[in-house]
């Protein structure tokens, strides 16, 4: 049969199977599992057909839980169903796996393996999901490579209805999930042969149906409940079997013959690994290469985990075998080992114990952890075991691949061991996000997979920041399928895409001897190496390299590619690696141009040829020299002035050498130092603001909308100027109540993304020149030096006295420290100002739970962090529990400061006499509710400390523990729409309703954004999003409307870009009322498909069409007589399609579809009138004091932006 | 009472022909002008710069931020197919045609050859009745001489010209320094038509923002008077047919404009302003001042008050405080 070779990665090989193979679909996002249920999205938003004929309909819920809960109805209703997931996603499956495998119901779910959150959150790869559901009684299928995905896809789908065991496919987190490969496709014909569609008759027929009505799903007793879970015995025992007969039909169909356990290796192996997963792959490299030099070594692959079978088992296992050594990619701490491990125990004791004589004596027995979080396992570390496995006493519960210099489990190894078959070309790209340096290696991959009869394989290091992030791309290619699932780290080609990184990283390590370096750089081929660091000369002329440069920067310009470096250094990779002929090779790349840009229209094709076209008269080889030159190294990743851990640890991770941390250098709890990102100096903007105070009117916008907090303002005392540098910009503030004080609003230089955000808000024009504002964008190389050491001695500056700072202003809030700094959020980002604003206003008395999202991932992710202290070393306290249970977590937080501070009263009461009454009362009746109050209990609280100190008896101590709680402490619950909306809804409306003093903030982008943009219950008409690729139907649910709805809860919805004034009264108001409060703060966001320099114009835009009306909820008021709402927003007064396209997330859908596009935009439009008429009514109750009748609107005046 | 013309090689059931405007958008406005009477209609411009913005802009942002951070490797759905640039413009020629009977013109704005070429061809084969060339150039660079300018204009009609052979017209601005002449060579290099005249978006200044405001100011019946004056004295001295256009808004204007010489009279501010159901009243007055003057035809009174035809063809030429001297005198 004639099957096509594809180039895919693992998530579109198991998501093509398992949409030919179902009928409905249950999808929620997850990293790195989300692609799934996109490719299986897209493709039923395009109609395309299961084996069947039919469409499987796709549906996005609210959670995992909420999916594996369709999937289980939809089986129960007789549909072929599947889902796909990952980690902590898996976890909310597990009750719903137990009902499906106890119930003997056929399914497959596809889990992109990963890690769960324990002492951290991880989105890599390893096996803790999957371990965590055996129990369920799903059986495990492991797949270690791509083909494989697309094979045991097949298999598991045609076993499940067989065997009537659910399956779980799974495979490794972005080593297999995003490894791009090149594989056989299966054709529809392999899926109707492997399938029995009388088996899926007899699922269908299995449906509850009230025409032949059963009732499954009882409650059981003692006296049957056990012996009913017995019944699924047979099945299970029947299973492995089934499975094996699966694969044989598929080997005679398909002739890939695969086994429960494979065996690879010396016949008369002595040593074998055991193991499951990508890593299978790389042990059967090492084992093939080593046998080929005499070692009797072997690997046991394990693909059917669950049921294990010990027959199976221990026919794979060759008779010779003298020591044996389970690879676990998991952890499970307190355990004797873990589950592989504990598994061949079992296992072979039990066959020793049969006396069968497959085995001639009892072999050693070692278990091991390997690879957690996508933690490399090369065949250096793999190598590394078979040596340990020689010794005599080799290390049991070992780790291999890190240094445990603590209880020193690990093995070593020598890391210069390598397998790499001269055969395979080895590729390695250092790139931009921006410059789409890894779509023009998928894309290179493609065109080697497809147009040569080369194999070739991809896989991506991405960064964990969201601007200026760098991506590192591995490509080999050979004449043989590869299966080297670990990065390159021997390159014959190292391509540097941005010429600032040979300042920031070592790339060359890497390069073999007379491999090729090729650089994009501004200077030719004559001056470029008086450019080049000491290092990067060294290593050059010691692998005697071949150095190309090519001004790429130049091409971009001219041809229209901007920042995309893409076409260009892809061209000139063809040119120089010779991997196909250089004509032939630039009729592939046109080709695979038109392929991918030929959708979004002619133009773009051209110009991507013109770039094509262009980059060969610019390509020069370099003659490297032969003595190093330069005067310069790279520099130092953190100041000198750094403490030690940020020194010692922070730094090597910065620097990409987090791998060689030992385990001491790591929290034993996952606790770390905070206000850690003022070392990591990134410079990545290409211009920063520059203040101009001849026209600046102290407004301070610009600090209140900067993303990164890298522009700020200070007003101090004229003789802090001492001692400042000559360029350090001052000037009289001109506020009266301030007088004789100075003024000055100063950039971070290193710190600025250069988004352009303030310089966009900036009120203040030049009136001789009114392009210019009183800041403006200049070029970072001109004034990085100097600014940089005005921003040090800008720092130095005092901070203001806070008591006599008017914090409800946009003015005064400015003023304030922000103690959330320099995050790794995109540039121009639409939810970090309100979380600056938090930090700002409540920092140094705020507990803050974080769901998990783009917010906890720019606020917690490592190496640095951006919540901060302030002098008196007071900040925040940030804490990550899950996605799901985040208004939960802060609920806990405030039960928690609640009680220790009525306990901390209660204590102090009875200590009346030794600490004195006045105190004591003064303490007790303090008024908190501003910050001169707060000011006043902390020097109280203080004094209380000192007496307390030289108190011995034990309430004394006990209050000492607790007297901080005695100063108010302000929750914050802070978290994006996904959050709120939809799989945190649950708690969030328990949260409100209990009464608590707690504060929740939303950061509404309307989609998912973490996780690269699918719809949730906030999206709203009309938008496209995954998962509405067709444009959302229904409209946003009006989350305002259900907190207003308990009548106590205090409401806000703000758009800063819009009303500043009225985010800054919302956010003050929430933190003063003592009960529940919500902000719904609309948050531009990279997945509109906006202009990010414009956001904060977006959302003013939003705000006038009524798109986003804003208003407060005030429960107080309604108390006082007053109507509770408030609209601070007129009518609207311009239609929606203004605001709305002006974003692609709308205007994207008149272009792909525009009927649609028209039909939704009018419904919208209804929507947004509808919604103001209830508004404006509603804005006219007294729910309290008026029994529901009319009362006079509270002052009416709508909130505009502070004036200039 | 005969209200027909030619215009384009094509017998009009009347002088009034719809011009290039936002109305046209929608095919049930097209519908509507058909109802009301309009002989004609110019569908708004297809710009080419638009259409290049429009697809850089979508891929721009379908990317932005692409294959950057491990959970989101992009933020946005790439939909298999983009009805993108012309496609959606063409489509509409196609349905207008379908949906009408009357001739419907397309209208046209490139920025490159290539441009200019491949859209008129394009709308060519979609199916439109002729084709409007929208040609401006505002030409801010002081090392461009008058001369290139022109060169510019007569190089992107020839080429249009030779590519297509539905009948193109030249819709045109008012800023030639040699406007007969002009004219003239237009006329040579195979235009079948000239629109007089093309009015722009004006930059405007917003005092409270300090920012330059360009907006569209709908025309005033002042506007006439410059294509009236043009077309007086273009007519009969070329081969082309003369539209006018600006300013349009009533029954007196259209037949004044027909006495100068247009072939038809185009409007776009008038209805956009009164609705199109205007294009019905002003064909009724037309009737109405006809039969009382006893006109028999549009026919009869085209070029009546030409240049060539009137009693002082001076009138034309001379600047209006001339003339006003000139009257004063003579009322003495």
């Amino acid at each position: 049969m004639n099957r096509q070779m594809v180039t895919i990665d693992g998530n579109e090989a198991a998501a093509y199977i398992a949409h030919k193979t179902n009928e409905v679909i249950a999808i929620y996002p997850i990293t790195p599992s989300s692609s799934m249920g996109e490719w299986a999205d897209a493709w039923s938003a395009v109609g395309k057909k299961n084996i069947w004929g039919t469409t499987p309909v796709v549906t996005e819920m609210q959670s995992e839980g909420g999916a594996s809960g369709a999937v289980h109805g939809a089986l129960q209703t007789g549909a072929l169903t599947t889902t796909f997931t990952s980690s902590q996603g898996l976890m909310l499956m597990i009750p719903n796996m137990y009902k499906i495998a106890g119930e003997l119901t056929s399914t497959v779910f596809h889990v992109a393996a990963r890690s769960l959150a324990a002492q951290a959150l991880s989105i890599f790869g390893d096996h803790s999901d999957v371990m965590a559901v055996r129990g369920t009684g799903f059986a495990l299928l492991a797949s270690a490579s791509i083909q494989e995905v697309m094979d045991f896809a097949l298999i598991a789908q045609a076993a499940t209805l067989e065997t009537r065991v659910p399956f779980l496919h799974f495979f490794d987190g972005f080593r297999t999930s995003h490894e791009v490969n090149k594989i056989e496709q299966l054709t529809e014909d392999d899926m109707q042969a492997m399938i029995d569609d009388e088996l899926v008759r007899s699922h269908r027929a299995r449906a509850l149906s009230p025409d032949h009505p059963v009732l499954r799903g009882s409650a059981q007793n003692p006296d049957v409940y056990f012996q009913g879970r017995e019944t699924v015995n047979r099945f299970y025992l029947d299973c492995p079997a089934i499975v094996q007969k699966t694969m044989d039909k598929f080997a005679g169909l398909v002739g890939r013959q695969y086994k429960l356990f494979d065996y690879a290796g010396a016949p008369d192996a002595e040593r074998v690994i055991v193991l499951m997963g990508s890593g299978a792959e790389a042990v059967q490299e090492t084992v093939d290469y080593l046998v080929k030099r005499g070692e009797k070594v072997g690997v046991v692959k394990v693909r059917l985990y669950r049921p294990f079978s010990v027959e199976h088992f221990m026919k794979a296992l060759p008779p010779t075998v003298k020591t044996i050594a389970a690879l676990d990619r998991t952890k499970e701490p307190g355990s004797l080992g873990e589950p592989l491990y504990l598994d061949m125990v079992a296992a072979i004791s039990e066959t020793v114990a049969k006396k069968n004589g497959s085995l001639n004596a009892f072999p050693r027995l070692i278990g091991g952890r390997y690879g957690l979080s996508s933690k490399e396992f090369t065949p250096a570390m793999i190598k590394g075991v078979f040596e340990e496995m020689k010794k005599a006493e080799p290390k049991n519960h070992f780790t291999v691949g890190i240094n445990d210099d603590v209880t020193h489990t690990s093995i070593a190894y020598d890391p210069a061991f390598s397998t790499e078959p001269d055969e395979v070309v080895r590729a390695m790209f250092y790139g931009l996000g921006a410059d789409g340096t890894v779509g023009a290696n998928k894309n290179s991959i493609k065109i080697i997979g497809e147009d040569t009869p080369n194999f070739a394989q991809g896989y991506f290091v991405y960064d964990s920041k969201k601007s200026g992030s760098v991506t590192v791309s591995h490509l080999r290619f050979g004449p043989r399928p590869i299966h080297s699932t670990y990065l390159v780290n021997k390159a014959n080609f190292i391509g540097c895409h941005q010429f600032g990184f040979v300042e920031k990283f070592a790339m060359l390590p890497d390069l073999v001897e007379g491999g090729t370096f090729l650089l994009n750089s501004p200077y030719g081929p004559e001056e470029v190496w008086e450019h080049l660091p000491r290092q990067l000369q060294e290593q050059l002329i010691a692998k005697q390299a071949k150095f190309y440069v090519i001004d790429g920067y130049t091409v971009a310009k001219e041809t229209g590619m901007g920042a995309r470096m893409n076409t260009i250094m892809q061209t000139c990779f063809f040119a120089i690696s010779g991997v196909l002929p250089r004509e032939e090779a630039i009729e592939a790349i046109k080709a695979a141009i038109k392929k991918t840009y030929g959708a979004k229209g002619d133009e773009i094709v051209q110009m991507n040829y013109r770039a094509v076209d262009q980059t060969l008269d610019r390509l020069y080889e370099v003659k490297v020299p032969n003595k190093v030159t330069s005067t310069f190294d790279r520099p130092p990743v953190v100041p000198k002035e750094a403490p030690d851990y940020v020194k010692n640890v922070t730094a090597k991770i910065i620097a990409g050498y987090g791998d060689e941390l030992p385990v001491s250098a790591m929290p034993v709890d996952g606790t770390f130092p905070t206000a850690t990102t003022m070392w990591e100096k990134r410079a990545i903007a290409l211009e920063i603001p520059i203040w101009d105070k001849e026209i600046c009117i102290q407004c301070n916008k610009c600090a209140l909308v900067c993303p990164h907090a890298a522009i700020r303002v200070k007003i101090y005392e004229e003789k802090e100027l001492a001692g400042a540098p000559a360029t350090f910009d001052s000037t009289d503030y001109r506020e009266r109540e301030w007088k004789g004080m100075k003024y000055t609003v100063q950039v971070a230089p290193e710190d600025c993304t250069g988004c352009g955000i303030c310089v966009e808000i900036c009120p203040a024009k030049n009136k001789r020149e009114t392009r210019l504002k009183a800041i403006n964008m200049k070029p970072l190389l001109e004034h990085r030096d100097r600014e940089r050491d005005n921003f040090d001695f800008f720092l130095k500056l005092p901070e203001v006295d806070r008591r006599k700072v008017k914090v409800n202003s946009v003015k005064g809030s400015q003023l304030l420290q922000p103690l959330f700094e320099f995050s790794g959020a995109c540039s121009g980002c639409g939810e970090t100002p309100y979380v600056k604003l938090v930090s700002q206003l409540f920092g140094d008395r705020a507990v803050i739970a974080n769901a998990t999202g783009c917010s906890s991932i720019y606020g917690g992710n490592l190496p640095t962090t951006p919540w901060a202290k302030n002098p008196e070393g007071r900040g925040p306290a940030w804490s990550n529990s899950l996605f799901e249970d985040n208004a939960e977590f802060g609920l806990g937080f405030r039960v928690t400061l609640d009680k220790h501070k009525e306990q901390a009263e209660e204590l102090l009461r009875g200590l009346q006499a030794e600490l004195g009454s006045a105190l004591v009362q003064e303490i007790l009746a303090a008024d908190q509710s501003n910050e001169t109050g707060i000011y006043a209990q902390r020097e109280r609280v203080a004094q209380l400390k000192a007496k307390l100190a030289t108190l011995h008896a034990p309430a004394a101590k006990n209050l000492l523990s607790l007297a901080d709680y005695l100063v108010k402490k302000s929750v914050w619950i802070i978290g994006g729409d996904g959050w709120a909306y939809d799989i945190g809804y649950g708690g969030l409306d328990h949260v409100l309703a209990s009464g608590k003093n707690v504060n929740i903030l939303v950061l509404d982008t309307e989609v998912y954004s973490n996780t690269g943009g699918q719809m949730s219950k906030a999206t709203p008409r009309g938008a496209v999003a995954k998962f509405a690729a067709g444009g959302k139907p229904r409209p946003k649910k009006d989350l305002a409307m259900l907190a207003m709805s308990y009548g106590n809860v205090y409401v806000a919805r703000v758009a800063m870009g819009a009303s500043d004034t009225q985010t800054v009264q919302a956010f003050v108001e929430a933190e003063q009322y003592d009960g529940p409060s919500i902000i719904i703060a609309y948050s531009h966001c990279i997945a509109h498909g906006i202009n990010m320099t414009k956001g904060m114009e977006q959302q003013k835009f939003a705000v006038n069409s009524g798109y986003w009306p804003l208003f407060r909820y005030n429960p107080v008021l309604a108390t006082e007589g007053h109507a509770p709402l408030h609209l601070d927003s007129r009518a609207p007064s311009i239609p929606v399609k203004e605001y709305m396209y002006r974003e692609t997330r709308f205007k994207m859908l008149t272009k792909s579809d525009p009927v649609s596009a028209e039909r939704l935009l009018k419904l919208a439009q209804e929507d947004v009138q509808s919604r103001w008429q209830m508004y404006e009514h509603l804005a006219t109750f007294n729910r309290a004091g008026s029994n529901g009748k009319p009362v006079a609107a509270a002052a009416a005046a709508p909130a505009e932006n502070e004036t200039k | 009472m005969d209200l027909t013309t030619r215009y384009l090689g094509r017998k009009l059931k009347n002088p009034l022909v719809a011009s290039a405007s936002p109305l046209s958008r929608h095919l049930d406005n097209i519908r509507r002008l058909e109802d009301a009477g309009a002989a004609a209609v110019v569908l708004f411009s297809l710009f080419e710069e638009e259409i290049l913005h429009e697809t850089r802009e979508l891929d721009h942002y379908l990317t932005y931020g692409s294959e950057s951070y491990a959970e989101a490797l992009n933020y946005l759905p790439a939909p298999s197919e983009f009805y993108l640039g012309p496609d959606e413009y063409l489509e509409h020629i196609r349905q207008a045609k379908a949906a009408v009977h009357i001739p419907i013109i397309g209208s046209l704005n490139g920025v490159s050859p290539g441009g200019w070429i491949n859209y008129a061809r394009k709308i060519e084969a979609a199916g439109a009745d002729a084709l409007e060339l929208n040609l401006y150039y505002i030409p801010t660079d002081p090392a461009l001489a008058s001369d290139d300018v022109e060169r510019l204009y007569l190089n992107t009609l020839k080429m249009v010209r030779q590519s297509v052979n539905m009948p193109v017209a030249l819709k045109l601005s008012p800023f030639f320094s040699a406007m007969a002449n002009m004219a003239k060579q237009f006329d040579e290099a195979g235009a079948n038509a000239l629109v007089l005249f093309n009015r722009f978006y004006q930059p405007d200044i917003d005092l409270e923002n300090l920012e330059v405001t360009p907006n569209v100011i709908l025309s005033t019946p002042q506007a006439m008077r410059l294509p009236l004056r043009w077309i007086a004295i273009l007519y009969g001295r070329i081969k082309a047919d003369l539209a006018a256009t600006s300013g349009i808004h009533t029954a007196p204007d259209v037949l004044k404009m027909l006495m100068a010489g247009a072939n038809v009279t185009m409007m776009a501010s008038a209805l956009l302003h009164h609705g199109i159901g205007h294009i019905r009243q002003v064909l009724r007055e037309m009737e109405i001042w006809m039969e009382k003057h006893e006109y028999e035809s549009v026919q009869q009174m085209q070029g009546s008050m030409s240049q060539k035809a009137v009693a002082e063809p001076a009138a034309f030429e001379r600047a209006n405080y001339i003339k006003a001297l000139h009257s004063f005198q003579t009322a003495f």
